[in-house]
């Protein structure tokens, strides 16, 4: 049996099955970054004093390059799945590998930031502080990791789909890139929250 | 989305993406510059909810199509912003308990 609405748009929704599916997916993505972000303020206005991510050696400037690079992936992101839209397999191949590397390269000073926390003795348990940015920034950086899986299969042995059924292979590539633009959404906010605030 | 679908509109959107993306750096670079200001801390939070909220505005708008979306799409997120927002008020809540045991 084949699966209804993959391209053809269902008549009471208006929309394509997994378009609704993916949005009503973000709908409780929202919901757990939203308690832990509200977990956050309970714990900053609970507590006496807070710091300054930056006073306890937070690096601005690489959270500040890694915002770019997010921000860069979401274009190239969106820039893949018009490629496909323009009928141009190759360029949807070069931005979706473009859209790879970011999440690489955004994992890597990711790493590299959290070592350097590690050398110089912060764990989560070191205090309320760095016990909330290990859980934000580390669900979040599981989020990168997951989007990076399903892009590589997008890019990979996935694109299969793109001679036998291009339209729905399309619809694939938009529906990957609303989770992929929403995990830079929430890095938008995690940024000023945990490096600038 | 599909009442665009033709080459010459593709095109045109991919122009917007590119805008967007200039923007959203700017902006970016604006939130750090300001948060060398030492402004007071509720301002300084004001500030850089504002422009997180723009910027994710933008993304959401352009990048996530929401700009010519069905109308189950936006239901969905108008649920989801009430929900949000009482996520958001519960820490407060939990302060005007506190005062009413004291």
């Amino acid at each position: 049996m084949e699966i209804p609405y993959t391209t053809e748009t269902r008549p009471d929704t208006g929309l394509y099955n997994a378009k609704l599916g993916v949005w009503l997916f973000l709908a409780s993505e929202v919901m757990l970054f939203g308690s832990l972000f509200s977990s956050y303020i309970l714990l900053r206005t609970g507590a006496p004093s807070w710091p300054h991510g930056r006073d306890l050696g937070l690096s601005v400037p690489l959270a500040t390059i890694n915002t770019m690079v997010l921000i860069g992936s979401s274009v190239t992101m969106v820039l893949a799945w018009a490629s496909l839209k323009l009928k141009e397999f190759n360029k949807y191949r070069l931005y979706m590998g473009l859209t790879i590397l970011a999440g690489f390269a955004f994992m890597g000073i990711k790493a590299y930031e959290y070592a350097t926390k590690f050398e110089h003795g912060h764990f989560p348990k070191t205090n309320t502080f760095f016990a909330i940015y290990f859980t934000l920034t580390g669900l979040h950086g599981l989020h990168v990791l997951g989007g990076m899986i399903i892009n590589g299969y997008f890019w990979g042995p996935g694109a299969k789909m793109w001679k036998t059924d291009p339209e729905r292979f399309t619809n694939r590539i938009e529906v990957g890139g609303l989770y992929w633009h929403f995990v830079d959404l929430v890095w938008i906010f995690l940024f000023p929250t945990l490096y600038l605030l | 989305m599909s009442a665009h679908d033709d080459p010459e509109s593709i095109r045109k959107e991919v122009k917007i993406y590119i805008t967007v993306f200039l923007g959203l750096a700017v902006l970016t670079v604006l939130t750090v510059g300001v948060s060398y200001f030492h402004m007071p801390v509720a301002l300084a939070i004001l500030v850089a909810l504002v422009i997180a909220t723009f910027k994710s505005s933008l993304v959401a708008a352009v990048f996530m199509h929401l700009r010519a979306e069905r109308k189950l799409i936006y239901w969905v997120l108008v649920l989801t912003v009430i929900f949000f927002i009482v996520l958001m008020a519960i820490p407060s809540i939990s302060q005007w308990d506190q005062r009413m045991i004291r």
